[in-house]
């Protein structure tokens, strides 16, 4: 106790922030812990997790070194029917936790009437209402078929979608290709022209994208993500850098692989005018990442954060499928001119698989440009970073933050982190008019709801208890 | 009357955060009484019993936050409501724009490596595990937080004592560390006086009256006044003598208590045998008998006990202190004489108002055979618990810093308006023939006192010029003029309101007695 009296008083004060001002004033070297009290207090569960740290800190770097280590790369396309698991012709896959028709908010039941239109299932869109709500159609979540979809997520048999594999672990995931901005069907529009777009995509964009990436061979994600990261992307919400360099590397073998002049320059001014082409490959790459670190017993690390527009919904490494849910928050936003909070949907959509992976919202700080959606200046996207290595278990290997002297992004969410200091994790995300058939109506950002992570903790706790 | 209420779901703010939100809604024009408060069964239950419990808030949980307010006949409460919504909004504004501020104590410690002590003053339900953790990364703690389970304060101890780590608190209101007030205290001079105490005002007192005298301290360890109870068993208390004597800036070690379980007295006495410096020990309220046989010189009061130091540290004659306490006694009783005069017949009683709890117990204990029947919300020694704590009988000494006068407001050595308004009431009553006070200067205290008390004073006057009667106010100011807001000025202030401003509480409770006495 003694040596406490030699030493200079340096303090790390927690709670009342009046005590930190008199510190500074005295000129007392301090540091003011902005503490919360935990999300959640039952000893009962709290207690199993204390008592089985040591084993669930060795399943979390289990788990950890299977997210970093994976190497995504496109490896092809196909059509969903043909390629992704469990894919069946009354089928459709949509974003988020399981929801059925009578629970399907409006953007993702817009979506799935332009997917039966699109399927030709159904002619108009009363008669598409129709057919969802009898039952023929059978609905299940991306993420129960290796694969991932923004906003309303909805893949239908027949569209196309990229393939790719994990060179360390060779599991495989699955994701469409993005439509671009404006009035699409991931945002629950289905008019005649969104129509018309996908049907163009799977005629012509596809086919060539197909023959371009068989000549190119592989194309490899990971390295296109990390180079983004530098230019100013989070592949997320901005996505400019990435498609650009995905572009670079497609556009010659688009060229080489398509006789038809026209079509070859069409396919690539779609890329060149979609600044979000990346984005559903982003998801791709991070998808079967964390697929890998699935089922590692007692491992607390979040594999699944996604978003069906109702619910949010949790998966953890050491809880096998089972997702924990909550209602999906309504983010803060900045809308398009003519809309406000009042007519966002609830937040919707399976790209938040990229805060998942240290991508995203965890990732703002390298994103500079984008700073708006998070309060206006760089300080605010950098403490949204840094916040976020509160609730992660480590730093990312190959993605870097050159602001933050290329320390890596904050990776692998620790739901018991998450719960201990009542921090949620922070997500990008778009709006999506709360209505079908309309679209886009804004970009923000939001902090996850608590219930899901909440749920997640006590399931894990009785996981563990059973496997006592 | 209008009386509203409104339920503010699931937020969560630290009980200091609340009591300064408080403070400001109280302070709005047009708002009669106010309560800001978690939604706690106990809470709840005050606020039913103050007359603000409307439906509104009834169904709130103990993890909502409750605003409730009295406000005046027309007032419209939209836009008090909207006002407080500013304030809430200005509490929880983040740092835009700054430098990040760390969530946890992991990433604290990566900012400030090596920092060595954990200041912590969160809720008490979480205090615990907050000390516990910091512990484990080798943090000393200073634990203000109250309401810590006193198993958990056993654990916390226990397993700092292995650890060679302080524990000061729960509950630990005031110490100084290498020279640094910490929470509520005074800017004194450094020295070679160390002190331990189990009570903050205590500390408080000792230690500025000890600067005051050109002396100075070394450390002020507190330990929170559960410490040296039976349960605990005085583990920091002794740690805390034990590291002063090893201590080689330390000469002279205080001691500052209530009394000690008979055990932990003994588990003291064998320490303090074993140490070569003079220990002095004031144990308000134990018999002058309690420490006979030990090496332990025992005061009486705060006062004799910070003198006998001052002594000691600059090795002057210990005896001498008496003699001069007795001539000062002298001088108070002159000075009560000439107060007497000035007064009518019908003023019969005394009426103490505190905000410091230590300084309500030694004002008992100076009236204690001295003056007839005394009556107090926290009796101490022979005193009386009073019926209604909202309502003087007799000889009455209050600690407004209690609980029920504190429910979902600040402490009155940072918001005086409780005690102002009983100031009033005090001297509305014919019969009160004297008030006694304290003020507390220095950090966490209220940084403009004289704005509160001032004009309260000038009120009294007039009050009591009207009904052509005298009623002196008599009070202790414990502070230093190194304090940010200088003792001294605040003083000569006072005075030149006719109070009578004496050097320690002491002092004033013995003028204050006095007074009675010569009625």
């Amino acid at each position: 106790m003694n040596k406490l009296f030699e030493q200079e008083l340096k303090v790390v004060n927690i709670g009342l922030k009046l005590f930190k001002e008199t510190l500074d004033k005295q000129n007392v070297k301090s540091v003011h812990v902005d503490w919360r009290p935990p999300l959640f207090t039952d000893d009962k569960a709290m207690s199993i997790i204390k008592s089985n740290a040591d084993k669930i800190e060795a399943a979390n770097k289990q788990a950890l070194q299977k997210i970093l280590n994976s190497k995504p790369f496109i490896v092809g396309m196909g059509k969903a029917l043909d390629v992704i698991p469990g894919m069946k012709k009354n089928l459709l896959l949509h974003a988020g936790p399981p929801v059925t028709w009578d629970k399907m908010c409006g953007p993702m039941r817009g979506a799935v009437i332009g997917a039966l239109i699109y399927e030709g299932i159904a002619d108009t869109p009363e008669k598409a209402e129709q057919v969802a709500a009898s039952g023929q159609i059978e609905f299940s979540p991306c993420h129960e078929h290796s694969a991932v979809g923004p906003m309303a997520g909805i893949v239908s048999p027949s569209m196309p979608v990229f393939i790719l594999q994990n060179e360390e672990y060779s599991n495989k995931a699955y994701c469409t290709m993005n439509e671009g901005l404006g009035k699409v069907l991931r945002y629950g529009a289905f008019s005649g022209d969104v129509i018309e777009r996908l049907k163009w995509m799977e005629n012509i964009l596809y086919p060539s994208l197909k023959r371009a990436i068989e000549k190119i061979g592989k194309i490899d994600l990971k390295n296109i993500i990390a180079q983004a990261l530098q230019m100013g992307d989070e592949v997320h919400n901005r996505n400019r850098a990435a498609t650009s360099l995905l572009y670079r590397t497609l556009a010659p073998s688009v060229i080489q692989t398509t006789d038809d002049k026209e079509i070859a320059a069409n396919v690539l001014e779609f890329i060149n005018r979609n600044d979000h082409f990346f984005l559903n490959l982003s998801m791709g790459a991070s998808k079967i990442s964390l697929d890998a670190a699935r089922n590692i017993g007692h491992s607390s690390i979040v594999v699944v954060m996604a978003r069906n527009g109702t619910e949010f919904g949790v998966q953890l490494s050491g809880t096998g499928d089972q997702w924990f849910t909550g209602p999906s928050p309504v983010p803060d936003a900045l809308f398009f001119t003519g809309f406000t909070k009042e007519d966002a949907n609830p937040d919707i959509g399976d790209s938040s698989i990229t805060e998942t992976n240290g991508l995203g919202g965890f990732a703002i700080a390298a994103s500079p440009a984008i700073v708006q959606f998070v309060g206006g200046t760089t300080k605010d996207a950098i403490n949204y970073t840094l916040k976020m290595y509160e609730i992660t278990a480590a730093e990312n290997n190959i993605y870097k933050i050159p602001y933050l002297n290329f320390r890596g992004t904050p990776t692998g969410i620790d739901v018991i982190k998450v719960v201990e200091k009542n921090i949620l994790p922070f997500i990008d995300t778009g709006v999506a008019h709360k209505n079908a058939g309309i679209g886009q109506i804004g970009a923000g950002v939001l902090s996850a709801p608590s219930e899901p992570f909440v749920k997640a903790i006590i399931g894990l706790s009785e996981r563990i208890r059973k496997q006592e | 009357m209008n009386i509203i209420g409104i339920i503010k779901k699931g937020e969560y703010y630290d009980s200091i955060s609340i009591m300064l939100i408080a403070k400001k809604v109280a302070e709005y024009d047009g708002v009669l009484d106010s309560a800001v408060v978690m939604g706690t069964k106990e809470n709840k239950s005050v606020l039913t019993s103050s007359g603000l419990m409307t439906p509104d808030i009834q169904p709130a949980g103990e993890m909502d936050l409750i605003v409730a307010l009295k406000l005046k006949e027309g007032i419209d409460s939209k836009n008090v409501l909207s006002k407080i919504d500013e304030i809430f909004k200005a509490t929880n504004k983040s740092d835009d724009g700054e430098n990040f501020t760390p969530q946890s104590i992991d990433s604290a410690l990566n900012v400030l490596p090596d920092a060595n002590m954990a200041m912590i003053s969160v809720a008490g339900r979480y205090a615990g595990d907050v000390a516990m953790q910091s512990l484990r990364r080798g943090l000393h703690v200073m634990l203000f937080s109250d309401n810590v389970p006193i198993e958990k304060e056993i654990e916390l101890k226990k397993f700092a004592r292995e650890k060679n780590l302080f524990v000061m608190g729960p509950d630990c209101g005031t110490a100084i560390i290498n020279g640094v007030p910490l929470a509520f205290a005074n800017v004194v001079n450094r020295g070679n006086i160390g002190i331990v105490a189990a009570s903050g005002t205590g500390l408080q007192e000792v230690s500025c009256l000890i600067s005051n005298a050109g002396c100075g301290i070394s450390q002020a360890i507190g330990t929170g006044g559960r410490d040296v109870k039976k349960e605990v068993g005085g583990i920091m208390f002794i740690e805390g003598i034990k590291a002063l004597a090893a201590d080689p800036n330390t000469d002279v070690i205080l001691l500052v208590s209530k009394p000690p379980a008979t055990e932990v007295v003994e588990k003291i006495i064998s320490v303090v045998r074993g140490i070569q410096k003079p220990v002095i020990g004031v144990f308000l309220g134990a018999s002058p008998e309690l420490l006979r046989g030990s090496n332990i010189h025992q005061a009486l009061t705060l006062e004799e006990a910070a003198s006998l130091s001052v002594a000691y540290s600059k090795k002057e004659n210990a005896s001498a202190v008496a003699d001069v306490l007795k001539k000062r006694e002298a001088e108070i009783i002159k000075m009560a004489k000439e107060e007497v005069v000035k007064l009518s017949p019908a003023q019969k009683y005394l009426r103490a108002l505190y905000s410091g709890g230590t300084f309500c117990d030694e004002a008992q204990l100076l009236c204690q055979n001295v003056l007839g029947e005394v009556y107090s919300n926290i009796p101490f020694g022979s005193s009386k618990k009073l019926k209604d704590s909202w309502k003087s009988e007799k000889h009455t000494i209050l600690d407004l810093g209690d609980d029920e006068f504190t429910v979902g407001k600040p402490h009155p050595m940072i918001d005086y308006s409780t005690r102002n308004k009983r100031i009033l009431a005090e001297a509305e009553n014919p019969e009160t023939a004297v008030i006694l006070l304290d003020i507390v200067l220095g950090y966490g205290s209220n940084m403009n006192p004289l704005a509160e008390i001032i004009p309260i004073i000038k009120e009294v006057k007039e009050i009591t010029t009207q009904q052509k009667r005298y009623l002196p106010i008599v009070c202790s100011v414990t502070g230093t003029d190194k304090d940010p807001q200088n003792r001294t000025a605040l003083v000569t202030a006072l005075e030149a309101e006719g109070m009578k401003v004496m050097e320690s509480n002491a002092a004033a409770s013995r003028l204050a007695v006095s007074i009675i006495n010569h009625l």
